[in-house]
Formats: C-alpha cells, sequence, structure tokens
C-alpha cells in the first residue's frame, strides 16, 4: 500500500523535491500538493526578466498542470493550509480541505519584508515576490509615472530595471552608500550604480524612509532628512523573512527559519522542510541553488535511500540586468587575515577582485567581465590551492595554458549561430533552445539533451556560462561535491580514500561499503571502481574484463564501422628495415585497407575485422612485434629525437634514453593515457613540453618536465627538477607515475590533476622527499610485476577466444 | 517463429555478450550477472555501433562509439536519446540458450 505524502508549498523547492523523489521512487507515495498560489509551478527567478517583458509567464513555467495529472499528483491550487494536526497527522486549508499524511514536506518558502513604516498599507505599495506582484506592477505602469523602489539589493534592482523598461519614471531607495551591499564591495557597486544611472535609474542613497504619504493610493515618499518626492508606486525590496508561521503553529521548532537537521528532518521525524523556509546550521538562503541541494537529499530520504547529507551551501550571486555583467561569491569584504588581488579598468568598466586566504580564493567580485565567475567559483568551493596559478589567475582560465577556449568571445555577445560544441557540433542556440524548451536547470542535464559538453568537455565552461545566462543568474551549476555517477553519492575523491582506508579489495565490497545504487554499477563508474582496485592491490585484485571499455577489453582501438586499428609498439620510435618489412607483409596478408603513421611515431593499421585480431596479433607478434597499447589509458608513446646519437646539436643519446623509458614504463593501468617524450637538446625537437612526463636533455644533464597536454587544451609542462643521470631519470619518472596512479581521478590526464593538487604539492612528493620517491619507484615496479606480459601473444596463442569468434549453431 | 539453442550459458561471459551471425546482421547475445539473457540486432539506433562491444549493467549496454544506453529488454535507447534497436525474445532452460528467430532470420553456421 503507498503511503502518504503531503507537499505544503507548491514553489520550486517543494515541486524540485517531488521531481527528484519521482526519479529515485515513483510509485512509493501518493503525492498531494497544496499551493497557495492560482498556478502550477513556475521558476520564481525568472520574475525579473517577465517585469522587464523579455520573458512570459508561459516561457517561465515549470510545471504545468498537465504534469501533476501525469504523475498522480492531486493538486490543490490556491489554497492556503492553515493547520497541521500532527497527532492525527493531516493537514486543514483555510476552506476546509483536508488531507491526511505519513510524511509531509513544508515548503513555504518566504515572504517579503515590508518596513514597518507609517503608509506602508496604502494602495499602491506592494512587494515583489510572485506573479500576482509583478501583474500589478504591470498594471501601474500603463497607468502612472512615478515609481519608487525601496530597497538596492538584487531584488530591487531588478524590480526597478523591469519598470524603467516598462516606461516608468524609477527612482530606487537605499539606506546603504553601496549598491548590493551583501554581493558587492564599494568599487563594483560604484561601476552599477554609474551603468545604471546611464539608462536613466535615478538613486537616493544613502536615504531612509520615514513615511509613504498618501490618501488612499500612494502620491510620495517622506525620508529622515525631510526630502519628498513623488511615487505612485513602491515596490520594498528590503529582503525576505522565512514564512514559517504554520510550522511554528504546528509546535515546530523554530528560529529565524524553521530549523532542519542534515536529512532536512524538522524536529517532527514525519515532517521533511525544504527550502527558504528552513534554517540549516544556522543559515537561511534565499537564492535557488541551495533550494536544489536540498531537494536533492530530502527526496533521497522519503525515497529511504537514507545515504545523502546536506551540509550547507557556498552561494553565488548575478545580476539578471541585461547588458550588466556581474558576478559575486563567497566572503570577498576580507579582513586583517586575508590578501586583496585586484584588476580594474575604469575606461572599459571592468573591475575583479579576489580575496585569498591561506593561498585559497574565499571571495569574488567580478564587474564588467564575469567569464571566469564560474571558474573562480569552482576554486572556491573546492578549496583549490591557488598558489602555483596565482600570477595569472586574474586574467582568467584562459590564460593558464596556452590557448582553447574560453576567451574566445563574450558569451552573452555570441549569435546563436555560434557553434560552442565542436565535438557534436552544438550550437548557442540549440543549448538555449533546449534548457528553456526542456527546463533543464544543470549541466549534467544539457549534456544529456544537446550533447554539448559531453565529448572532449573543452567547451565545460561555455555551456555552464550559457546554462547560467538562461536559467536565472543566481543559479549556480555544478554540485559541490560531484558524485562519480548516477549509481553513487560518492565522490571520486571519496571513492579513491575508502578503497584505500577500508582495505576494499573487490567490486562487491566497494559496492557494499559505499551503498552503490544499482547491483553491477554503470558504463561510467564500473571502469573507474575496476582501475582504484587495480592500482590499490596490483597483487591482489585481478583485473575485470566486463569492466573493460571495449578497446582495452580486445587490446585494439574500435573505429566507426565496428572494424579495429592495430600498433604495434616501435620502441622510441626507433625501427629497422627487417621490422618494417614484416608490418608490410602482415599487412598485405591480411588485407588491412589503411596504413598511417601515427602522430607517436608508429605505424597504426586500420579496418581490421574482430575476428581476424588474434591471426593478425599472432603474425605481428612472431615477428617479434608486442602490443603498443595504442587503446589503452597506460603508457602509450615515447617519442624522441635522434639526439647526441646522430644530432650536430644533440648533448645526450635521446633515443636511447627514450627506449629504456618506453621499456620500463610500459605495461601498468593508469588513470588515462600517458605520454612521454625525450628531446636532445633544448630546440625540443620531440616537443618533450606537451607531454605528460618530458625529459628535455642539456649539456650538463636532463630536465624534467610533467603535466603537459597538446590535445584538448594545449598546455605547456611545468619544470619539475633537473637531474644528472639516466638513472635518476627513470627513478623520477617512475616515481611521478606512481603519484599520479595513485592520486588522480580516472580519466583524469595529468595537466588537469596538476593544476588541481598544484605543482608545489607534486614536487613535495617526487621531489623534496627522497624517500618517498624510493617508495613511489617501488611500489610502480611491484605494479609492473603483473602487468608486463604481451596481452597480444596471449590472445594469438587462445586466451579469451569467445571474444573473438562468434556462437554458431549447430544444426540440429 | 520457433525457439532455436544457440548455445549454453557458460559460452556468454557474465555481464558480456557474444554475436551469432544471421541473414539479417548479427545478433548480440547478451547475459547479465543475474544470468538472464537478451538478445537484439547488433546495431545501435543512433549510428549503428555494435552493441555486442558495449558494457553491460543492470538490463542494460552501453554502445562502445557514442555511450548511448540501450535497454536490453526492449531495445529502447534510455531518455533523452531516441530510438529503438530491434529486440529478439531471449530465453534459458536448463542452462540452454535460445532464440525465438522469425523464419525469414536465418541464423548461419
Amino acid at each position: 500500500m503507498q503511503e502518504r505524502l503531503v507537499v505544503i508549498g507548491n514553489g520550486m523547492a517543494g515541486m524540485r523535491t517531488v521531481e527528484e523523489l519521482l526519479k529515485l521512487e515513483p510509485e512509493k507515495y501518493e503525492i498531494t500538493v497544496f499551493g497557495s498560489e492560482p498556478y502550477g509551478n513556475y521558476n520564481r527567478i525568472m520574475l525579473s526578466p517577465v517585469l522587464a517583458s523579455e520573458k512570459t509567464i508561459d516561457d517561465i513555467m515549470l510545471n504545468d498542470e498537465q504534469w501533476y495529472v501525469d504523475n498522480g499528483i492531486k493538486l490543490y491550487k490556491g489554497k492556503n493550509v492553515t493547520e497541521i494536526d500532527r497527532v492525527a497527522r493531516k493537514v486543514r486549508a483555510e476552506d476546509g480541505t483536508e488531507a491526511d499524511y505519513d510524511r509531509l514536506i513544508i515548503a513555504t518558502g518566504s515572504n517579503p519584508f515590508m518596513l514597518p513604516v507609517p503608509g506602508a498599507d496604502l494602495e499602491g505599495v506592494i512587494g515583489f515576490r510572485d506573479i500576482y506582484d509583478v501583474d500589478r506592477m504591470l498594471d501601474a505602469a500603463k497607468q502612472y509615472k512615478h515609481a519608487v523602489v525601496i530597497g538596492g539589493g538584487l531584488l530591487g534592482l531588478e524590480a526597478a530595471n523591469g519598470l524603467m523598461k516598462q516606461g516608468m519614471d524609477v527612482t530606487v531607495v537605499h539606506l546603504m552608500d553601496t549598491l548590493m551591499e551583501r554581493q558587492l564591495d564599494a568599487p563594483a557597486g560604484k561601476l552599477l550604480k554609474k551603468s545604471l544611472e546611464e539608462r536613466g535609474m535615478k538613486f537616493m542613497m544613502p536615504a531612509q524612509t520615514e513615511q509613504i504619504i498618501g490618501e488612499d493610493r500612494v502620491t510620495g515618499l517622506k525620508f529622515t532628512d525631510g526630502t519628498v518626492i513623488d511615487a505612485d508606486l513602491v515596490v520594498m525590496a528590503v529582503g525576505i523573512r522565512p514564512n514559517f508561521s504554520l510550522a511554528e503553529s504546528a509546535g515546530l521548532h523554530c528560529e529565524r527559519g524553521l530549523v532542519v537537521n542534515d536529512t532536512l528532518q524538522t524536529f517532527d521525524p514525519r515532517i521533511y522542510a525544504v527550502g527558504e523556509c528552513v534554517q540549516h546550521r544556522g543559515m537561511t538562503y534565499g537564492l535557488v541553488a541551495p533550494l536544489f541541494e536540498m531537494a536533492k537529499v530530502c527526496a533521497n530520504h522519503l525515497a529511504e535511500h537514507g545515504i545523502a547529507r546536506y551540509e550547507g551551501s557556498v552561494t553565488s550571486t548575478m545580476l539578471k540586468v541585461t547588458g550588466i555583467d556581474l558576478f559575486s561569491a563567497g566572503d570577498f569584504h576580507g579582513d586583517e587575515s586575508t590578501e586583496d588581488m585586484v584588476f580594474q579598468d575604469a575606461a572599459s568598466g571592468v573591475y575583479k577582485k579576489l580575496v585569498i586566504k591561506d593561498n585559497k580564493i574565499i571571495g569574488a567580485v567580478l564587474y564588467g567581465d564575469t567569464i571566469d565567475g564560474t571558474w573562480y567559483f569552482q576554486l572556491l568551493r573546492d578549496g583549490t590551492d591557488i598558489s602555483d596559478i596565482r600570477e595569472n589567475l586574474l586574467f582568467g582560465q584562459a590564460h593558464l595554458g596556452d590557448s582553447g577556449h574560453g576567451d574566445d568571445n563574450r558569451v552573452a555577445a555570441m549569435p546563436d549561430s555560434a557553434e560552442i560544441c565542436g565535438c557534436n557540433g552544438v550550437c548557442k542556440g540549440d543549448i538555449v533552445n533546449a534548457i528553456v524548451e526542456k527546463k533543464l536547470f544543470t549541466l549534467d542535464d544539457v549534456r544529456a539533451h544537446t550533447k554539448a559538453s559531453s565529448s572532449c568537455g573543452s567547451c565545460t565552461g561555455l555551456v555552464e556560462t550559457i546554462l547560467a545566462e538562461t536559467v536565472g543568474g543566481d543559479y549556480s551549476q555544478a554540485p559541490k561535491k560531484k558524485p562519480v555517477c548516477g549509481c553513487t553519492e560518492h565522490s571520486h575523491d571519496e571513492l579513491i580514500a575508502a578503497i584505500k582506508e577500508q582495505g576494499l579489495k573487490s567490486k562487491q565490497a566497494v559496492y557494499e561499503a559505499l551503498n552503490w545504487q544499482t547491483d553491477d554499477g554503470c558504463h561510467v563508474c564500473r571502469p573507474a571502481v575496476n582501475y582504484y582496485l587495480l592500482a590499490n592491490w596490483p597483487a591482489e585484485y585481478k583485473d575485470d574484463a566486463a569492466s573493460r571499455f571495449i578497446n582495452e577489453r580486445v587490446h585494439a582501438n574500435i573505429q566507426k564501422d565496428g572494424t579495429y586499428s592495430v600498433v604495434p609498439r616501435i620502441w622510441g620510435g626507433v625501427t629497422s628495415p627487417t621490422e618494417l618489412m614484416k608490418i608490410a607483409e602482415v599487412a598485405e596478408k591480411h588485407e588491412i585497407p589503411t596504413v598511417k603513421f601515427t602522430g607517436g611515431s608508429r605505424i597504426d593499421l586500420l579496418g581490421v575485422p574482430k575476428e581476424k585480431l588474434p591471426a593478425v596479433w599472432g603474425d605481428l607478434s612472431e615477428a617479434g612485434f608486442v602490443s603498443g597499447g595504442a587503446y589503452g589509458k597506460s603508457l602509450r608513446t615515447v617519442k624522441t629525437c635522434v639526439g647526441s646519437e646522430w644530432c650536430r646539436f644533440g648533448t645526450q643519446a635521446s633515443m636511447s634514453m627514450g627506449i629504456k623509458l618506453e621499456k620500463y614504463t610500459w605495461g601498468s593501468w593508469m588513470p588515462h593515457k600517458f605520454k612521454l617524450a625525450v628531446s636532445g637538446c633544448p630546440r625540443n625537437c620531440a616537443e618533450a613540453t606537451i607531454k605528460d612526463f618530458g625529459v628535455v636533455c642539456v649539456d650538463s644533464g636532463y630536465e624534467l618536465h610533467v603535466g603537459g597536454n597538446g590535445g584538448i587544451k594545449v598546455r605547456a609542462t611545468d619544470f619539475l627538477c633537473k637531474v644528472d643521470t639516466e638513472e635518476e631519470v627513470i627513478e623520477y619518472c617512475a616515481a611521478f607515475t606512481q603519484l599520479y596512479r595513485e592520486e588522480a581521478r580516472y580519466l583524469e590526464r595529468t595537466a588537469p590533476w596538476i593544476e588541481r593538487v598544484g605543482l608545489t604539492y607534486v614536487k613535495e612528493k617526487v621531489v623534496e622527499d627522497a624517500e618517498n620517491r624510493k617508495a613511489l619507484q617501488q611500489r610502480f615496479e611491484e605494479s609492473q610485476k603483473y602487468v608486463q606480459i604481451d596481452p597480444w601473444k596471449e590472445r594469438a596463442e587462445g586466451a579469451e577466444s569467445h571474444e573473438f569468434t562468434p556462437l554458431t549453431v549447430n544444426a540440429g | 517463429m520457433a525457439w532455436t539453442i544457440i548455445c549454453n550459458l557458460e559460452e556468454i561471459p557474465s555481464l558480456g555478450s557474444r554475436i551469432i551471425k544471421s541473414s539479417e546482421g548479427d545478433i548480440a547475445v547478451f547475459r547479465t550477472s543475474s544470468d538472464e539473457v537478451f538478445a537484439l540486432f547488433d546495431k545501435c539506433p543512433h549510428k549503428g555501433g555494435p552493441l555486442s562491444q558495449g558494457i553491460v549493467h543492470g538490463k542494460r549496454v552501453t554502445c562502445p562509439l557514442h555511450n548511448w544506453v540501450i535497454e536490453l529488454e526492449s531495445g529502447e535507447a534510455v531518455a533523452p536519446d531516441e530510438g529503438c534497436a530491434h529486440s529478439i525474445a531471449a530465453r534459458l532452460e536448463d542452462g540452454k540458450v535460445s532464440l525465438d528467430l522469425d523464419e525469414s532470420i536465418t541464423a548461419v553456421a
């Protein structure tokens, strides 16, 4: 029998919780919703664009009435709940409508705070909270001229902007001398005021309202200094108050809001609360991102999965006034213990300030150029150590690597036809349409529906910016902690730590210890879990073929037509006439359609049908070739130049160094692919400075470089250190590789890994701590013991034959 | 329509698949972790990728080419992707896997 769930409040928080719940357990509850407004569920944060005539009410509806019908939800709209009977477990509305509950969600939101000044009850004095308020403002704009908005915060300025767009003469009255003082510091506030004044907005600040003047309808405002101004409409936007009077009258513990714990339960365990009405760990929230995080956790507990916790939110803000770019997050005022980084270009109206404490960003204010807002916010929430990037920090993410996307254009200025995702051919207009039509709210939703940013990921920042601009500025995209996939609430880092600390040695043990939601994971988490187990327990854990992407399972690269490519290893890119003739023979014998040189100094044989792979491998194996690992998250190639063996400039024997490194490092699985290069002199013909580990020979020894990437986003390596001997090159290479193997997240290349943990950290572990370096090397060599076996030879000799042989039906 | 025995359960790896050639193209036969068997034509509705080569999880398989997730039971793509791979009824009896092959589909021995 279904349990009964009643939701009081038909707003964004309540309905988001129901949506999350329906995803998890669609059949569990018979759901009843009470809403005091006579509508379905709409996106309240988009009321400002409606007021400015940039959107219509239809544009901002999230769930129309059909949605409630389709999901079997009983909706009582326009009904105000006035009583909760916790003993009889029943709620009652003003008109007598009753509903029984087994569980109850209170999502009553907040009310605009109305200043208790004389005249506040006059006609024409309103708040700014719902569609009703917007309608009243639009009506007033048709008949009257003078509007006054009390409150120069986010909401007040958005209201003022909208009224101005409706043709009214608008004055903003603000108590403080800085606009949006909760989001902006004084310089940014000044820039904002200036550009709003240029648009025709007037300001009275600092100014305190003493009285609202009028007989029936408002006619003017009087301030404490005696000044009087005309007003036909007064909008109070001085703040919101959590609306918990209903909860309080039911005897639930309330302080500044309805108090909930980390599972969003109130003091009555049958009653949950989400959204602006709650107080969690002493905080109340008025932005949408925290509401969504709460909704997810609350739904998880209502579904009785019982594994999620809400631990509070860090929020960021953008102003939804078209043409004004503004972003702020965290503690942007700072104190004696913090330092400021400031970039100011008054002429072009750009101001950026970052507040740094202990080498971490704790606050940010951006005005005029906000393209890096999401990036700074990410660094802030992740607590990333910025000491290695601080020189370029203020110039933005685009200045970290050499190129890549990012600084091409301000996203807002891009035309709809601008291609955002080059992998999947998705244009800005496609993304915006999908967000609007399909009501998307998260990066993952956008990826699923449009495929933008779902392949190589280099456009992720652009997509996030479009998302933020389209769904409303104060919505922050990525959750603070990113789960590995839909099978779990845990992040990669938590998964790695649990395997290590709890000594988990099988997939089953991981699934049980971490409460996996699926029996055998999915294509995202299973390869990751398999890798982490292998990396931690090389001797004990046996690689699981069913957890491998096809390329790694069959040791060849799948192509678009389902055939495979075969790349034999050519050590250090150095070959011989005999080897080349043998490759040619194999290619001819098996009628291989395409033979191509790769960028990593070897030969790719393309178009081999799967059934023929063992035969091709058998012939290559006989000729002395082993698998080139060109398909694997493992060592790919070691690119070399000819070095001192031939080159008149060469300083060291780069070819033989490369061959030694390749023979030493091939085999072990890694979080992602891994490329090496050895250049014989600083002319760097082997391009060692865009490799994961690059060696540049100099007369006096070897310079070691790490964390380069020549692909998605070009990143030059960081200089790790200089060593004297080949033995040391091997030792440092092993230690660096092993640190990456043990600590990076699955599918994270060395470049983003180093940007995340910092070069300083890597140096500490690999360069400064000789003992640790030796230990890392030892663990790398231990792991190599089990994997330096040629997979091609094994398969050519019959291993895993089921992979390569189709089933046949025996006649009779 | 006729049930045709194609192999023993053990011949298909757990969370894996085998293919069987037919006059209508390859058929992929899947085995889940709970030893249920399913069969689909080996063509992803997206770009024709060989589903038999994908990762099997729950009662789904992920296409190796572009990560579309396909329901093994119905052949339907998991939302928001849209499309359907043709499914063929499969059953397991006494450790033997058989497919309900239409007369027009002949398994190629």
